[in-house]
């Protein structure tokens, strides 16, 4: 199916948050520009837009993926999650909760995209203790530094004991 | 990036006929590598294919054991396969220490082969680089080179191939399908990617409008040794500074067949198979392993920023022998400084 020359925009379908909404785009726009522009969806952030970051973290039928590197124009048809998604201030999200009781942040700038990893980590059922946790959110910066809360946010929620003493010491 | 059309591929053959009628054209799976080369404006595609819904997104069992996987299976889903985490364990822990989890849920096998190296004279287009811009020079002879190759460059490029999913790959004698206009070819995974030599702009043996098709494995006689260490600046999300796919059958204490792949030191997954064939009946222990790593890197050579590196791999390399004569496949979350 050619869709085109020399550079129209492309027609697209896509869920957003529930939302279905029909779209023209143009092919070279990321889906983190398009959430963050047309449909003003600025809770999902951009960091170092290459993927290196994962502030730019969504769901995208159901598995989490850099938001950054993915060309809208590819994801006709798709559901995606955005933090906004998850939950409102009146309704939290388990994790969004989470975060807030354990203090999971200081500037709060790579918070979506760790809320929206630490949700995709929770359905992949991967991580079984806080050593994996912590690999399997290695794809999340903090540059605050606030790694042991949001591993202790997301053991939390993920219905894991405390940390174990050794653990917390080689962190 | 630069404004380009995009069309979307239905079969494996409108991919091939859009790479034949216009050689600007790229064909986009994941993406996770293709859209970050295109924002740097490292690669300016006149269009892009996607490809992202050909139907090649299955795990097949082969008849004599082996496993077939298809170009489009995301690196997540072939590290937690269940088939794979049995029988190929070395692939599982090489694909799970690379790149991140959302980045692993996107990229495509096939993608992960076809990635470019990560060598920053190649990522930045104000600088000269041979591999980007064939004849303008190599700065990273002489510059700043601490992340290259150690063997097997050339004074035309020094560059090393990024990925972890592909030396085990190299490890286990993969073979890899590629079909073009000519029809479909099996490629042996040492043959697929390439020495720089005088064109490095060249990183495999694919030929204009081949695309790969799938990953095929063998009947797997490594499984319970063989082992994945990756060494690196953070023990996660980085690229390798050295790694190394280990694997052996053993047969009273004699390694009776040995498979040794290096990632982080070449332009392509290296294996060198003389040396291999000379350990081949050794006993696997401590002094077997010491030397085996001193006949791999007798070649070496260091460029200043990288000559780290050779002490390192040799370390690496004894180290992966062991844990893969012990068992110990997965060089896991818990992995602790030795």
């Amino acid at each position: 199916m050619d869709i085109g020359i020399p550079h129209p925009t492309c027609s697209i379908t896509i869920i957003v948050n529930g939302d279905r909404l029909q779209l023209d785009v143009h092919p070279w726009i990321t889906l983190l520009d398009l959430l963050r522009g047309d449909l003003e969806l600025t809770g999902t952030k951009k960091g170092c837009d290459h993927g290196q970051c994962g502030a730019c973290t969504v769901l995208v039928d159901g598995e989490r993926v850099n938001s950054c590197l993915k060309l809208a124009v590819c994801l006709d048809g798709s559901r995606v999650t955005t933090i906004e998604g998850l939950g409102r201030p009146d309704a939290m999200h388990p994790l969004q909760r989470a975060f807030v009781e354990h203090d999971a942040y200081q500037c709060g700038y790579c918070t979506p995209g760790q809320i929206c990893s630490a949700v995709g980590l929770i359905a992949e059922n991967h991580a079984h203790d806080r050593a994996e946790i912590r690999e399997l959110m290695s794809g999340n910066l903090c540059r605050c530094g606030a790694y042991t809360n949001i591993v202790d946010a997301i053991d939390e929620v993920m219905g894991r004991q405390a940390a174990k003493p050794a653990l917390e010491a080689a962190e | 990036m630069n404004p380009f059309s995009y069309s979307r591929a239905d079969t494996v053959h409108d991919a091939i006929a859009a790479l034949v009628s216009d050689p600007q054209a790229k064909l986009l799976a994941g993406g996770t590598n293709l859209v970050d080369l295109m924002k740097y404006d490292v690669v300016h595609p006149s269009t892009i294919v996607d490809i992202s819904r050909l139907p090649l997104n299955q795990i097949e069992e082969l008849p004599d054991g082996g496993l077939r996987i298809g170009a489009l299976v995301s690196n997540s889903a072939v590290a937690y396969d269940p088939r794979v985490r049995k029988h190929y364990p070395l692939l599982s822990s090489a694909i799970l220490a690379g790149a991140s989890p959302q980045l692993r849920n996107v990229a495509t096998t096939g993608g992960n082969l076809l990635q470019r190296t990560r060598c920053y004279y190649f990522y930045d287009p104000s600088s000269p680089c041979n591999k980007r811009e064939p004849g303008t020079g190599c700065p990273a002879i002489g510059g700043v080179n601490r992340i290259h190759a150690i063997l097997g460059a050339s004074d035309k490029c020094i560059a090393v191939h990024p990925s972890d999913m592909c030396v085990a790959l190299a490890a286990l004698a993969a073979i890899v399908e590629v079909e073009g206009p000519q029809g479909r070819r099996d490629v042996p995974f040492s043959e697929f990617h390439r020495l720089p030599g005088d064109h490095p702009e060249k990183d495999n043996r694919l030929s204009q409008g081949e695309i790969v098709i799938a990953i095929r494995l063998e009947g797997n006689r490594f499984a319970g040794h063989s082992s994945y260490l990756k060494l690196r600046d953070r023990l996660s999300y980085a690229f390798a500074l050295v790694s190394v796919a280990a694997a052996m059958q053993l047969a009273d204490d004699r390694m009776v067949d040995l498979r040794i792949a290096l990632g982080g030191v070449a332009h392509k997954p290296w294996r060198d198979r003389l040396a291999e064939a000379e350990f081949t009946g050794a006993q696997a222990n401590e002094a077997t392993f010491r030397s085996i790593a001193e006949r791999l890197f007798v070649g070496a050579q260091g460029r200043g920023g990288n000559d780290f590196k050779i002490p390192l791999a040799r370390k690496a390399v004894v180290r992966a022998l062991r844990q893969a004569a012990t068992g110990r496949p997965v060089d896991g979350p818990d992995r602790t400084l030795q």
